[in-house]
Parts: structure tokens; sequence; C-alpha cells
């Protein structure tokens, strides 16, 4: 059993209203997370989903309305941020404009009176670490985006904290330089074995990292779960949505099995395979598939899969967009590889094809109790 | 066209500000080096004789020690005032805000003659004996407004999780403040001492109410206006005046745009 570094149980953080007429902000709402010893966390979420507030609170910059965070097992309510063993990389980097680069980065030691020998080798030290010791007697309004991003992780890093809370660091970079930053960055965590809590909104950007990712939205986190089961397996059509590309059929329950329901889809009925979630009869359920799990093929009225028309095909290089307007009534979209042999040639817009899956690869990932119309996205 | 438009206001606007302010002030100075008692023309000659007499004139020697000591005092506080005041208004939300704020500006539109007399009242009430300390008081109220709106849009000018960066770094709030704030609004907060010092150099009406038997040098000035043959000497103090008090506004002004560009 791992030592668990970040804890937060049943965290909630309510803004009040700026006016007595207006409503109270709920940012972050009874979200629970364990976050062990060295991992690589990310929160990851849409715009506003309450990210940036639940690193303030591992901070110390906010406290929560209820709930506790607890850093290396104690409970840091009426801890200060001064004391706490974290240290952040703010999005904007929040670099010191009237210091040098080493000042910057020298701070967190010179308020701690660290002996200023000493000092000087561990700034040296953290600069040689980020690749920028050329650059220690520059004020950061001397150094490009990509450098600035740089001094503020060497200042923090320069402190040692047992957890270090980055919120979208990249975010202000170009795409190329964002890249290569990321592999730096995790190639970083793993050297020093720091628990990392990352802040995007990048979907590419959490998978390509993380060890682990809570997805977020409207203050609560929906799913927590390493890349590959948060893309395979998908708690809901919101993180369904978020992470990758879906495609949302709705069906409805006409008969459950011990491990397969079967759902009908327009005229088709259709076997599933049933995990966790377990319809009954009659219900209206919302079926997931990736756009890279399906195929088409001659329309054929006997076997699997559902009839539709291709209203779009688009060319993007290595694969082929078709979107396909079911029978049933949704639109789907199919992604296939352009590779010789599985070139649908003539399948232009107005065709009619048949979208099939694997039966594995579709999964239900909402039921709703009261046979209402379920609502995509 | 629109440049063209822009460029008569702009003319517009200098010739009207160097007619009524620029060219008596010119006149001004150049009367004080006029070899004559009386402001006429034609000069009669050049002469330093007027700035000589200001120099051995005791009572005038003392109202610049009260005024520069006043002024000095007075505008230490406010900028501290201020200081506290901008740091309260950017950084902090509390109740009572807008109305806060709204106080702290009034002194703006008050008109410094009745300011001036209601203070003078209060201090009689109070019992409390009028001289450089009363007026300097005074000056503080004054001042307060233009320091916290100097050092506010100071701290407006930067990010304020640069002192959040600072306490995550290990500060205190406090020392957060000294390390990071402060330096930063540094040429902000001399450029609000000086300002403030000028205001309170320049002051008449209030410090006519409030000095008691201390004049300042406006004070002192305006007490001159009364023996023509003085006027000469009343000329070079004035000129002197307004070019200390240009040359301490055009480095305020330099100094807050030095704060500026240090992103
Ligand atoms: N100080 C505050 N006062 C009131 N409401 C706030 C405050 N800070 C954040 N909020 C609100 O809380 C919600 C969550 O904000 P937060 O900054 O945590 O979002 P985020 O996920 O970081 O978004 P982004 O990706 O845009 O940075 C938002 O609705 C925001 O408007
Ligand atoms: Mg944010």
């Amino acid at each position: 059993m791992t030592e668990l570094t970040v804890e937060l149980r049943n965290v909630s953080k309510i803004y009040p209203a700026r006016r007595s007429s207006g409503k109270d902000v709920v940012a972050v709402r009874e979200v629970s997370l364990d976050i062990p010893s060295g991992e690589f966390f990310t929160l990851l979420g849409p715009s506003g989903c309450g990210k940036t507030t639940t690193l303030r609170l591992i901070a110390g910059f906010e406290q929560p309305t209820s709930g506790e965070v607890y850093l290396q097992g104690k409970a840091v309510s009426k801890i200060p941020t001064y004391k706490r063993p974290v240290n952040t990389v703010f999005q904007n980097y929040a670099l010191f404009p009237h210091m040098t680069v080493a000042k910057n980065v020298g701070f967190g030691l010179t308020v701690k009176r660290v002996p200023k020998a000493e000092r000087e080798r561990r700034v040296m030290e953290a600069l040689e670490l980020v690749q920028l010791p050329d650059l220690a007697n520059r004020k950061p309004s001397q150094l490009s985006g990509g450098q600035q991003q740089r001094v503020a992780l060497a200042r923090a890093l320069v402190n040692r904290p047992t957890v270090l809370l980055l919120d979208e660091p990249l975010g202000a970079l170009d795409l190329k330089l964002r890249k290569a930053m990321q592999l730096e960055l995790k190639q970083l965590q793993e050297r020093l074995g720091i628990t990392f809590v990352y802040v995007t909104h990048d979907q590419e950007e959490a998978l390509t990292m993380s060890d682990r990712i809570a997805v977020m939205n409207y203050g609560e986190a929906l799913q927590v779960g390493d890349p590959m089961t948060l893309y395979e397996k998908p708690a809901n059509s919101f993180v369904a949505d978020f992470i990758g590309e879906s495609n949302f059929v709705r069906g409805t329950v006409k008969q459950v099995d011990d491990d397969e329901a079967q759902i009908a889809i327009g005229r088709k009925v259709i076997a599933v395979r049933l995990e966790e979630e377990r319809p009954s009869p009659n219900q209206n359920v919302l079926l997931t598939i990736r756009p890279e799990k399906l195929w088409l093929s001659e329309p054929d009225e006997q076997a699997d899969g559902l009839p539709g028309v291709v209203e779009e095909v688009v060319y993007i290089g290595t694969s082929t967009r078709y979107i396909v307007a079911l029978e049933a009534g949704d639109e789907i979209v199919v992604r296939l590889q352009n590779r010789p042999g599985t070139k649908m040639a003539g399948l232009g817009r107005g065709a009619p094809v048949k979208v099939s899956w694997r039966f594995e690869d579709a999964r239900i990932i909402e039921a709703d109790g009261r046979g209402e119309e379920l609502v995509i996205g | 066209m629109r440049r063209k438009s822009g460029f008569s206001f702009g003319l517009f606007y200098f010739l009207v500000v160097a007619f009524i302010l620029f060219l008596p002030i010119l006149l001004l100075v150049v009367f004080s080096f006029n070899d004559s008692t009386k402001l006429v023309f034609p000069l009669k000659g050049f002469t330093t004789q007027h700035y000589a007499d200001l120099v051995g004139n005791r009572e005038m020697v003392e109202a610049v020690r009260t005024s520069v000591l006043l002024g000095l005092g007075s505008s230490f506080l406010a900028t501290a005032l201020g200081t506290m005041g901008a740091i309260a208004l950017s950084r902090f939300k509390f109740p009572g805000k807008g109305f806060f704020t709204a106080v702290s500006a009034l002194p703006l539109v008050i008109p410094y003659v009745i300011l001036g007399v209601s203070l003078l009242i209060m201090f009689n009430q109070v019992g409390i004996k009028l001289s450089a300390w009363t007026a300097g008081l005074a000056h503080v109220v004054i001042s307060i407004p233009y320091a916290l709106l100097i050092i506010s849009s100071r701290l407006a000018g930067f990010p304020d999780n640069l002192e959040e960066a600072a306490m995550d770094l290990g500060a205190t709030y406090w020392g957060a403040l000294l390390r990071v704030t402060i330096p930063i609004s540094f040429p902000a907060l001399v450029a609000a001492f000086l300002i403030c010092f000028t205001i309170s150099f320049d002051e008449f009406a209030i410090s006519s109410f409030l000095v008691g038997t201390q004049p300042t040098l406006p004070v002192y000035l305006y007490s001159q206006l009364r023996f023509p043959t003085r006027l000469p000497l009343v000329v070079s103090l004035s000129s002197i005046l307004m070019v200390a008090t240009m040359i301490i506004m055009l480095l305020a002004e330099w100094l807050r745009r030095l704060g500026d560009t240090t992103r």
C-alpha cells in the first residue's frame, strides 16, 4: 500500500453570491481524491469546472467550505500556505518582475534563510534541471514564454516540495513547444519522483502525461482513473465525449440476460455486453462507441449492424471520417484508416450503408429509470 | 481625415494652455529678473537683486523651512496611508468597499476653503492650538486621494498572484508585501510622495486658516502682497516655487512611467 500525499475528503468550495440577488457559485462539489506519492495526477475538464479552485484548496489559497484536505496524512485546513510542503507553477507563471531569474528561483530559499552558499548551489542546480543556467542574470521580461515557464518550474522545484501543483503550465506555449515540454515535464517528474497535480483542459495532454486523471465538470469529479480506463470505460456520456471522440446512440432495452442485453435501435435489435450497469427491460439507454471501432459495409437486412445514409465524407490524411445518418435517428461518426484494401471507393454522400462494430466495443453508459428520453452529450 | 482633425484639436489645446498658463508664468519669470519695482513694460535691465533680497529675508527663509517640513511630513503620512488604502482596495474584498472608495475620494471634490473653515472650527472646539501641525494634518487629508490613486493604479498593473506566489514559496503575508508588493510599487510610492509634497507645498486656502502664527510659503507670499514695495520679492519667490513644483512633477511623472515599464 503506497503512501498518500494528497487526499481530498468531500471537499466543497462555494463562493458566495456577489450581489444578494445572485446565486452562490459551487466551484468544487463534494470532491474526494486519493493521490499516492510520486503519481502524475491530472485534473481535466472544461473551462470553469473548478480545476484551479481545487489546486488553490490544496495550496491553501482558499479554504474549503466543507470537507478536508490532507497532505501526507495530516489535515491542513489550519496550516497556512507558506507552511505547506507544496509549491505551485502558476498559469501566468507569476514571476517577480523586479528580480533576476536567479533571485526568482532563489526566492523560496531566501525566505527560509538557507545560507547563501547552499542557496546559490541549489539555484544553479535547479536552473540546470530546466536547462537555463545561462540566463540567471536576466529579468523575466527579457525571457521568451517557454523560458519563463522553465523559470517558474525551477522556482518551485528548488524548494524540493512533496507536491508540485501545475495550473495549465503549457497553456501559453505554441503547439510544438508544448509537445516538447509535455515530454520533458513527464520525464522530470519520473526522475524526481515528486507528486504532480497537473491541471489542463486538453484531453490529449492529459492522456499523454498522466498516471491517473480526474475528469471534472461543474465542480464534480465525474471519474478518476488511468488514461486507458477513461478511454475504454468512460463512466458517463460526459467523460466519453470529453476524452477522445464518442458516438452516442439511443436505444430501448428489450431483454436482459446474464452478461448481455438486447437493445432495440430503430427496427434493429442488437446484443450489447453488460458491465456494471444493469438496465431493466423497457428502459431507455445510451450506447457509446468510438468512431475508430466502427466499420461500414453494404446495407444488408439480415445481419447485425445499423442501416443509414452517408451524409458527409471528410478526408483527414491517415484516415477518413464518414458521418452517417442512422435510420433510427442519431448521427454517427465512423473513422476508417486509409490503408490499401480498406478504401471504401465510391462511398460518397447519399450512399446507403450499414454501420457495424464488434460485440465488445459498444457500452451502455447511461440508463434512466423512468423511461424518459435521454439527452445526448 | 481623422488624423487631421486630431492634429487641429491638439493644436487648439496647446494654444489655449500656452496662452493662459505658460505665458503668465513666462511673464512672471521675466519680471523677476527686471531691474525695477514695477511690473510693467518696457523692461529696465537684467538683475538678480530680487533673488538676493529673498535669501536675506529671515521671515521668508522661516516660511520655506515650515513649508518644506510640513510638506515632507504630510506627504510621508499620506503616502503611507494611501499605500494601505490601495492595498485594501485592490487586494481584498470587504463589505462597504464602494463606500470606502467614495469617502476616500471626497477630499478631491470638497472646496478647500470649506475644508479649512470646518477644520478650523473643529480644532477650536476641541481646543487644539493652531500651528503648522494642524495645517499638516489637513494636508494629509487632501493628499491621500492622490496617493491612493497613483498607488492603486500601480497595484492594478501587476497580477495579484505575485503575492500568492511569494506565499506559496514560503513568505508570510507581510513578507510578501515587503519583498514583492512594495518593491514593485516603489516608483509609484515615490511618485505619490512627490505629488503629495507639491500639493502641500503649494496649498494656500487651508493653510491660511490653520497655520496659526507659522506661515507656510504661500501664506507668507499672500501676506506680502499688501506691500507694493515687496512686489518684486513676491514675483521672484513665485518663480522659484513654480520652477521647483514643475521639476518635482516631472520627476514624479517620470518615476510613475518607469514603474509601469517594469512589468
Ligand atoms: N474568487 C472567486 N469568486 C467567485 N467565483 C469564483 C472565484 N474563483 C472562481 N470562481 C468560479 O468558480 C468556478 C470554477 O472556477 P475555476 O477557476 O476553478 O475554473 P477552472 O476549471 O480553473 O477554469 P479554467 O479552465 O477557465 O481556468 C467558475 O464558475 C468561476 O467563475
Ligand atoms: Mg483555471
